[in-house]
């Protein structure tokens, strides 16, 4: 079964346990390299890429500012069409809910479209303690099932894997759990794709119960839809007698047009392709035509919380399309492991922390500081998150729930040190003089891009920053002692 | 208190902060843009770059553009009310997905064909057939008129029918999960052919 992601250190200590691996950064380098140059181009045939973002934005934050009322209207619309609608606090709630659904029917295995929301909490270990078996059937999460891995990306979970491991992957297990890979597979991806079709098309004609999340929940019209490429999708969604849907308060859009923005945003940003091959829709029941039992559960988690924090709040808007990810110069080196999350990247540095609450856990307290802040994530996401913004609020909150701690973090014995002596003239003239002398001993530094010098390493504890980190070489004279023996730059 | 009400309590606590504010403007511009000329031809090459493959053809010779699609495709399925003739087409009697699973193609035809995406759209009624039979069977070979055509993905929203299941699809099944390079034929039909019928 599937590794989990408990106990994982915190987002230092993996990143630099990632950046060892020079086979995983070649990998990701490819990988993100390839879909930006495909978004890229995708995203500029669409003049009006502008305004779709704004009215993707506005209609996300719109329905979040209501999200009651569109819940309510979603549970309405679709029980009238036949559906069982279930509400699900925590992880817990809505894995028993599944079990509960698939005991029923007595079955002792499910068939899965990718999803997120099943990832966040943990449905296939749950579902294995309970003695069923859950078939991911997605590509890339049938390589990292069966290589008993973890996901690294929202969209592509096997980024991190190239074509060789996944041969090497498919040879090995294969057998172990239904129909091998053929003897004579090579590393060409058509081949793997094939043998993928052939190992998984004999557990969905026998599937009993099929189990998805939702890209969307239309309130209006209960209309779900499911974005996908394979067509894995379609069989779990379309063959199976009973269909569970797990789907998070979040994805709700209050009416059918409101998806003529989605549908366009979602398929240019996440495969960088004008439209992803397959996405189906379905409201309810359709007498003769696919599931005859449908349930939906819908999923709180932690997203009130997120819906709490006003700034954080934006967060909610995203559609999971993993722009961000394969745009951040972070994500690029130390892959989506580093963040001990099914949310990496730019996305899970605020989500997971948004979605648990700070001030608990190292590992979530750490990921608000794993961005250079550079912005290439908010400038790509489709619902333009301004994930900088909700970084520096979310490490503000992470250091307020520090405060007051003994012994105290040597950040904040440094901050206090430099309000104590920014706080008075007299202390700051001695601060710049002792600068100024430093500046003068060791004029013989690197030099920096620019022109200007750089100190080399600090002895400690100052090694411990100016390890990864130019400290540019402290100016001989402070401004203020130029202005003082220039008159102002008369003299 | 049960999860429903806990949830919508929670829910109305976190948004107290907007009570009585108005709501944030949607543009809504990207509706009403010009639709470019060659709608038709457009929707052709757009398909086409997903690697399917597209006949144009007047409205009358669409069975025979079938029958060449079909080649030597053995069993073949009708979808129920397909309103071309397809000789000897197998019809939908309810088969399981295993019964199907040993069709060679299925004809079908569709609702709505999206321009700026190479998109066909199926709403599954009268000549489209329940959602499996385009599914399970490997070559699936669908009649769009051209005059279903519409320029983009807001023209397809307002036409379709929500309450319909619906299939959207563009291409053949495809993956870029290895690598993240595009390949077509995973588990839905490998071979997509759509035949474009009058001008």
């Amino acid at each position: 079964m599937t590794a989990t992601f408990v106990g994982m250190p915190a987002f230092p200590g993996a990143a630099r346990t990632a950046l060892a691996d020079t086979q995983l950064r070649q990998n990701l380098a490819h990988a993100t390299g390839t879909i930006r140059t495909k978004r890229a181009r995708v995203v500029g045939e669409v003049e009006e890429w502008e305004e779709l973002r704004l009215a993707g934005a506005a209609i996300k934050d719109n329905t979040l500012h209501h999200l009651d009322e569109h819940l309510l209207r979603l549970e309405e619309s679709l029980t009238e069409l036949g559906a069982t609608v279930h509400w699900a606090r925590d992880a817990e709630e809505a894995c028993r809910i599944v079990a509960e659904v698939a005991r029923g029917h007595g079955v002792d295995e499910v068939v899965k479209v990718k999803s997120m929301a099943t990832q966040e909490i943990g449905l296939n270990e749950h579902l294995a303690e309970e003695g069923i078996l859950a078939w991911e059937t997605d590509l890339a999460e049938l390589i990292v099932q069966l290589g008993d891995d973890l996901p690294s990306h929202i969209l592509v979970p096997a980024i991190h894997r190239n074509r060789a491991e996944i041969r090497e992957i498919f040879r090995r297990e294969m057998g172990k759990v239904g129909r091998p890979a053929p003897e004579d597979l090579t590393d060409v991806p058509a081949e793997l794709a094939g043998a993928a079709r052939l190992h998984l098309r004999e557990k969905f004609l026998r599937a009993k119960v099929g189990v998805s999340g939702a890209n969307f929940a239309v309130a209006d019209t209960g209309t779900l839809v499911v974005v996908e490429s394979e067509g894995n999708g379609r069989m779990c969604l379309t063959l199976p007698e009973v269909l569970v849907s797990v789907v998070g308060v979040e994805k709700v859009v209050p009416t059918w047009g409101d998806l003529d923005v989605f549908l366009q945003l979602l398929p240019r940003s996440s495969t960088g392709e004008r439209m992803n091959p397959y996405t189906s829709t379905w409201a309810g029941i359709s007498p003769g035509d696919g599931p005859q039992e449908v349930h939906v559960v819908l999923l709180d988690n932690g997203r009130t919380k997120a819906l709490a924090d006003t700034v954080g709040r934006q967060a909610l808007r995203c559609i999971r399309c993993s722009a961000c990810l394969n745009v951040c110069p972070v994500y690029e080196r130390t892959g989506g492991h580093a963040y001990g999350s099914v949310y990496p990247g730019p996305i899970g540095a605020i989500l997971n922390p948004l979605l648990k609450g700070v001030g608990h856990d190292d590992q979530v307290d750490s990921l608000p500081y794993a961005s250079s802040l550079c912005g290439a994530c908010f400038e790509v996401c489709p619902v333009r998150i301004d994930i900088p913004e909700v970084l520096v609020h979310l490490r503000s909150q992470v250091v307020d729930t520090h405060r007051g701690h003994k012994p105290p973090k040597p950040e904040a014995v440094a901050m206090r040190t430099a309000a104590w002596t920014l706080g008075d003239a007299r202390r700051l003239g001695l601060a710049e003089r002792a600068s100024g002398l430093v500046g003068r001993l060791t004029r013989r530094g690197r030099a920096l891009p620019g022109g200007r010098r750089a100190l080399g390493r600090l002895p400690w504890p100052g090694s411990l920053w100016s390890d990864a980190r130019d400290l540019p070489q402290p100016p001989t004279e402070s401004f203020r002692a130029w202005w003082k023996r220039t008159s102002g730059g008369r003299g | 208190m049960n999860a429903r009400e806990e949830i919508l309590g929670r829910i109305r606590e976190a948004v107290a902060d907007r009570a009585g504010a108005e709501p944030v403007h949607v543009p809504r511009g990207y509706r009403t843009l010009p639709a470019p000329d060659g709608v038709v031809d457009l929707f052709v090459d757009r398909v086409e770059d997903y690697r399917a493959v597209v006949t144009r053809c007047t409205a009358a010779e669409v069975p025979a553009r079938i029958r060449e699609a079909l080649g030597t495709a053995g069993r073949v399925l009708a979808a129920p009310g397909l309103r071309y003739d397809v000789d000897g087409a197998v019809v939908d009697d309810g088969q399981t997905a295993l019964e199907l699973d040993r069709l060679d193609a299925v004809v079908t035809e569709a609702s709505v064909g999206i321009a700026s995406t190479g998109t066909i759209v199926l709403e599954h009624g009268t000549g489209q057939g329940r959602r499996a039979l385009s599914l399970v069977p490997d070559l699936h070979v669908c009649v769009v008129r051209a005059d279903q055509i519409v320029p983009g993905v807001p023209e397809a929203v307002a036409a379709l029918d929500p309450q319909r299941p619906q299939t959207w699809i563009s291409g053949p099944s495809a993956t870029s999960d290895i690598e993240l390079d595009r390949v077509e034929g995973v588990h839905g039909p490998r071979n997509l052919h759509v035949i474009v019928a009058g001008d």
